[in-house]
This record gives C-alpha cells, sequence and structure tokens, in this order.
C-alpha cells in the first residue's frame, strides 16, 4: 500500500477517506492541536469573526441573485420584490446589507489589533500584505454590490467612484469608458459589476485562504508580542480557542442582529431608496460609512489627480507598513510613546470619517486637511523615527513566565494545563 | 540528452553566460506563449468596451424652436444629459466679456459655439469633477456665481459659456460634436 498516508484515525470511514486524501489529518493539526499563544486577548477573535462574516455573506449573496434582475430598467425593481414578495427575502437583503457593516467593523477592528499588536513585523510581513490585499478587494466588492439596487444614491455613487479614474492622464477617459462599457454608468455598467460582484467574494476565499496558510506558518502573534519559546507558552486551539471565539461569534451575532432588526437602514441612505435617475444627481452625495474616511481624502486634495493618488497612497502605506515601522518591539504595551499615537491615529481615522459625510466646505475642509496630514504623518515620519528614539519598557522572559499565577516554571505547560482540560 | 550533447559545443568558448540554441528556444517559446496569451485576453478585455449596438446610438437630433431665449433644455446623448441652452444677448456679452477674466481652462466663447449661431449654448451636462449633473439648466435652480451652472457635489461653478471659474473641476464644461441641419434643427454626434 505504498502511498497512502498513515492515517491516525480509528473510524474506518474517515480512516479510509484520510488515509487517501489526508483532509482530517489536516484539520486536526491545523484546528485541533495547533499550537496558540496561550494569553490571547478577545481583539484575537475578529479573524474567525471576519471568515464567518464572510461565509455569511456568500450564503445571502447567492440565494439573493436567484431573485435579483440585473437590468437597469428591473433592478431597482426586482428588489423591492425582494423586499416585500420573496420568501424571507426582507431577511436575506437586510443581512446581506447590515453583514457588509459588520465586516468593515470586524476587519477595522481585525487592522487595529494589528496595528496595536505589531503583528505586521517581521516574520508576519507577507501574512499582513495579504490582509491589505483583501481589504482592497472587499472594498471593490462592497462598492460594486452597492450600485446593483439602482438607487439614486447606486448611481450617482458609481458615477463619481469610476469618474476618479478619469484623473489619470491621456488613458484616464479612455479607462473610464471602458469600465463604464459606454459613455456613462449604465446596462453594461451594471451588468458586469452584478458579475464581478458575483466572482470577487470566491476571490476573497482565495486569498483568505493564503492569510491564514501564512498564519499558520509564522503562527499567531499574541498581546505581549513576544515569540513563543516552547510548549509552555501556547494551548491547543481545539478547545481553548474555538470556545472563546464561540463567545465573540455569541456577541458579535447580538449586535448583528439588533441591526438587522432594529435598525435595518440605520447605516444607509434614505436616497437609495429612490430608483437612479441619470438626469438628477442628488444634492449631497455620500459613500457608505466605511468609505468616508477614504472620501474625506480624496475631498482634501484641492486637485484632482492628486486627491485621488492621496486616497490610493493612503492604503498603499499600510502595505509598506512593515518596514516603515523600525521598532523592533511589537506590542504597544512595551511601547509607551507609540502606545498613545496609535490612539492619536484612531482619532485622525474618526475625524476623516465625520469629514467625509459633511459638505467639503468651512471647517471640514480645515479638519480634513489636518487629519490627512496627520495619517501620513503618522506612517511616513513618526513611525520610522520613532522605532530608533523610542525607549521600550522591558520585554517579558517568555509568555508563560508573564501569564501563568505561578509564574511559569521549568514546565508549567502540562501541570498547569492538565486540570482545565479534564474539567 | 540535449544538454549533454550541447555541453562539449559550448565547452571551447568562456563562462557559463554562453548564447545557445537552448536560450533561443526558449525566448521563441516564452515569446509565442505571450503573444498567445495577450490573443486570447484582449478579445475579453475589449468586450467590456462599449459594443455596437451602444456606439450606433451615438447621435441625437433636437428641435431648437421652442426653446425661447433664457430658456433651456436637457436632451439625452449617449446615457449622458446635454444642455441647450438659449442664451439672451446679456448672458452671451457676459460670456465675451469674462473671455479676458480669469480662467482655469482658458477658452474664448465664441470658438465654443457656432458662428452666427451664438445663441446657442450646447454643452455636455457633466461635471468634469466627478460626473454629477449641475444644477442651472432650469432658470428657478441655482445658476452659481457666473449665472451658468453650480455643481452641488463638490461646488464647482460655471459660466454663461460653461466654463469653469471656480470650484475642484480641473476644465469647462465639454462642448459635443454637433452640427446645424437646419436654422432650429441640430445634430449631436
Amino acid at each position: 500500500m505504498a502511498g497512502l498516508h498513515k492515517s491516525e484515525f480509528e473510524n474506518p470511514v474517515i480512516r479510509w477517506v484520510d488515509s487517501r486524501l489526508p483532509i482530517f489529518t489536516m484539520l486536526q493539526k491545523e484546528y485541533g492541536v495547533f499550537p496558540t499563544p496561550r494569553n490571547f486577548n478577545y481583539f484575537w477573535n475578529f479573524g474567525a469573526l471576519a471568515m464567518i462574516n464572510l461565509v455569511i455573506m456568500i450564503a445571502t449573496g447567492i440565494f439573493l441573485a436567484m431573485n435579483y434582475t440585473a437590468h437597469k430598467d428591473m433592478a431597482f425593481d426586482s428588489v423591492e420584490r425582494i423586499m416585500r414578495d420573496v420568501n424571507w427575502g426582507w431577511l436575506l437583503r437586510y443581512v446581506h446589507a447590515n453583514g457588509a457593516s459588520m465586516f468593515f467593523i470586524v476587519v477595522y477592528i481585525h487592522m487595529f489589533r494589528g496595528l496595536y499588536y505589531g503583528s505586521y513585523k517581521t516574520p508576519r510581513e507577507l501574512l499582513w500584505i495579504l490582509g491589505v490585499i483583501i481589504m482592497l478587494l472587499m472594498m471593490a466588492t462592497a462598492f460594486m454590490g452597492y450600485v446593483l439596487p439602482w438607487g439614486q444614491m447606486s448611481y450617482w455613487g458609481a458615477t463619481v467612484i469610476t469618474n476618479l479614474f478619469s484623473a489619470f492622464p491621456l488613458v484616464g477617459e479612455h479607462i473610464v469608458t471602458w469600465l463604464w462599457g459606454g459613455f456613462s454608468v449604465d446596462n453594461p455598467t451594471l451588468n458586469r459589476f452584478f458579475s464581478l460582484h458575483f466572482l470577487l467574494p470566491f476571490v476573497l476565499v482565495g486569498v483568505v485562504f493564503l492569510h491564514i496558510a501564512a498564519l499558520h506558518i509564522t503562527g499567531s502573534n499574541n498581546p505581549l508580542g513576544i515569540d513563543v519559546k516552547g510548549p509552555q507558552d501556547t494551548l491547543p486551539f481545539h478547545p481553548y480557542y474555538t470556545i472563546k471565539d464561540s463567545v465573540g461569534i455569541c456577541v458579535y451575532f447580538i449586535v448583528f442582529a439588533l441591526f438587522v432588526f432594529f435598525a435595518p437602514n440605520y447605516l444607509g441612505h434614505a436616497d437609495n431608496y429612490i430608483p437612479a435617475n441619470p438626469l438628477v444627481t442628488p444634492a449631497h452625495i455620500v459613500p457608505e460609512w466605511y468609505f468616508l474616511p477614504f472620501y474625506a481624502i480624496l475631498r482634501s486634495v484641492p486637485d484632482k489627480l492628486g486627491g485621488v493618488l492621496l486616497m490610493f497612497a493612503s492604503i498603499g502605506v499600510l502595505a509598506v507598513l512593515p518596514w516603515l515601522d523600525t521598532s523592533p518591539v511589537r506590542s504597544a504595551r512595551f511601547r509607551p510613546v507609540y502606545r498613545i499615537l496609535i490612539w492619536v491615529l484612531v482619532l485622525c481615522c474618526v475625524v476623516l470619517g465625520v469629514c467625509g459625510g459633511k459638505p467639503a466646505e468651512g471647517i471640514w475642509v480645515v479638519l480634513s486637511r489636518i487629519a490627512t496630514a496627520y495619517y501620513f504623518l503618522h506612517f511616513l515620519v513618526i513611525l520610522p523615527v520613532l522605532g530608533k528614539f523610542e525607549r521600550t519598557l522591558p520585554l517579558p522572559e517568555s509568555i508563560s513566565r508573564a501569564v501563568l499565577p505561578t509564574g511559569g516554571g521549568p514546565l508549567p505547560g502540562g501541570a498547569a494545563a492538565k486540570p482545565m482540560e479534564k474539567a | 540528452m540535449a544538454d549533454s550533447a550541447a555541453a562539449p559545443q559550448a565547452a571551447p568558448h568562456a563562462g557559463g553566460a554562453e548564447v545557445t540554441k537552448r536560450d533561443f528556444l526558449k525566448l521563441v517559446t516564452a515569446a509565442g506563449a505571450a503573444v498567445g496569451v495577450g490573443a486570447i485576453v484582449w478579445p475579453l478585455v475589449d468586450s467590456m468596451n462599449p459594443s455596437a449596438d451602444v456606439l450606433a446610438l451615438s447621435s441625437t437630433t433636437v428641435d431648437l424652436a421652442p426653446v425661447t431665449a433664457g430658456q433651456a433644455i436637457t436632451v439625452m446623448w449617449r446615457g449622458k444629459p446635454v444642455f441647450v441652452r438659449h442664451r439672451t444677448p446679456e448672458e452671451i456679452a457676459k460670456a465675451k466679456a469674462d473671455d479676458k477674466g480669469r480662467l482655469p481652462d482658458p477658452a474664448l466663447d465664441a470658438a465654443r459655439v457656432k458662428p452666427g449661431k451664438e445663441q446657442w449654448l450646447i454643452v455636455v451636462g457633466i461635471c468634469t469633477h466627478l460626473g454629477c449633473v449641475p444644477l442651472g439648466n432650469r432658470s428657478t435652480e441655482v445658476r452659481g456665481e457666473y449665472g451658468g451652472w453650480f455643481c452641488p457635489c463638490h461646488g464647482s461653478h460655471y459660466d454663461t459659456s460653461g466654463r469653469i471659474r471656480q470650484g475642484p473641476a480641473p476644465a469647462n464644461l465639454a462642448v459635443p460634436p454637433y452640427a446645424f441641419e437646419g436654422d432650429t434643427k441640430i445634430k449631436i454626434g
């Protein structure tokens, strides 16, 4: 029987499959006994939450697509039909629409976790970059999804965002015509956006797989930001983190349900319940809340091309962050200055978000310019310089010494973990 | 096999950076594959450009007779609004006077209308900033500080010649290709 995998499973059926295709061995290795730092806090729930959110979006999206018509004369009415006539259609659509917002809430917190605890630093640079790619794909998917109901905000959001590309000299106009498949946002645009909105989530699944594969090579970071030094520093993923993630999942579903059942349109815009009209622009075009900080950066620059470039650069700096932050210490817990500045950055992003939702005039322009300048200052100047001058606090010897009440000891892993395993 | 056959031939020459027949074959294969991939990808990419039926709708005929001086109408051309404005003598005079004013995108008023038909200003009704439809085609709407159009999205002001005067838009409202087919009839496109 050369070539068969030596399976350790007892069940004959599982064993038969596993010795030919060792998926059970793989699951056991990567999600069962996978050694995970023992000191995770609840910030480490958000990767799992994002994964669940992606599954929810794909599931509801597939069923919505069964009732949606991607044609400019029928799209709006088909969405209204989903809301009124299709069994549970209102639930599918509200879960899908609010699921997009939940996805960004979860991912933004997940990214904050990475920034706060230095998860992007060596050896996890590629893991972080894959995360930035995931965010870009999410943004593209969310934008195209928002166009599909073909309301006023859908139509004019699509017009404004696709017009961003016209800022590029020479080829700009051709790119925009190509994106539209015509001379304005029209039926060909709606059709291709539907096609891509269906495709991109599966591309996302692929990149998420790479993201997790890279994670399982380097192992997870942890709140102390120090490396795992041995088995005393880790716990098996199951049952410890499957349970901890489950707690977070319950809280996540409560928040999700509050939106879906009590405020399903709170994060949307009333204008999108008006069918698209190519001749009338709504007085106040705003993107969905999760794009507002980027929209504020776009509008803070008086030059069209400059604004577009700066907006893309705001995500670009994230991709090169592992090389901008020169501090060898990962966790903000041991970086007294960075620990304050990270909150200034959060405030800066909130200010940008608020400015993005306001008309581009008066104090809001000034505020968004200051916040935009600070955003880039943080990444391009403060982080490279700070790493050289900051006096970091002494790092603990190991995770187990820092977090176990017995202070670790020579081999506390076995002794301390066993009673918990039995209980 | 080929490697071992090539080796003695390559030996008399100096170094390992020798260009061999194998290198040539690799290059030709790679180049052939690149052309092949390009030939397959191009139809996919080009299929997203405007199709024949979209291009076929690219001209519109407009009857100007019902539009009195001071009025403006909006017609659709290639899925975009086109503003057709019957300018009053004062508006024409103002536009000509502003030829010497501060213009971010300098253009003479005379170059934006047909000779002898200066009362008819025909421009694409799409703000050159990010594509919103400016207000001002109805006399009840805000026309901005220069009496032409005002874009509510990001605050661009256009004058009575459709030129950008103030705000983030980089260029004047575009003048579409059109021709008079008689005194009161135009064909856009």
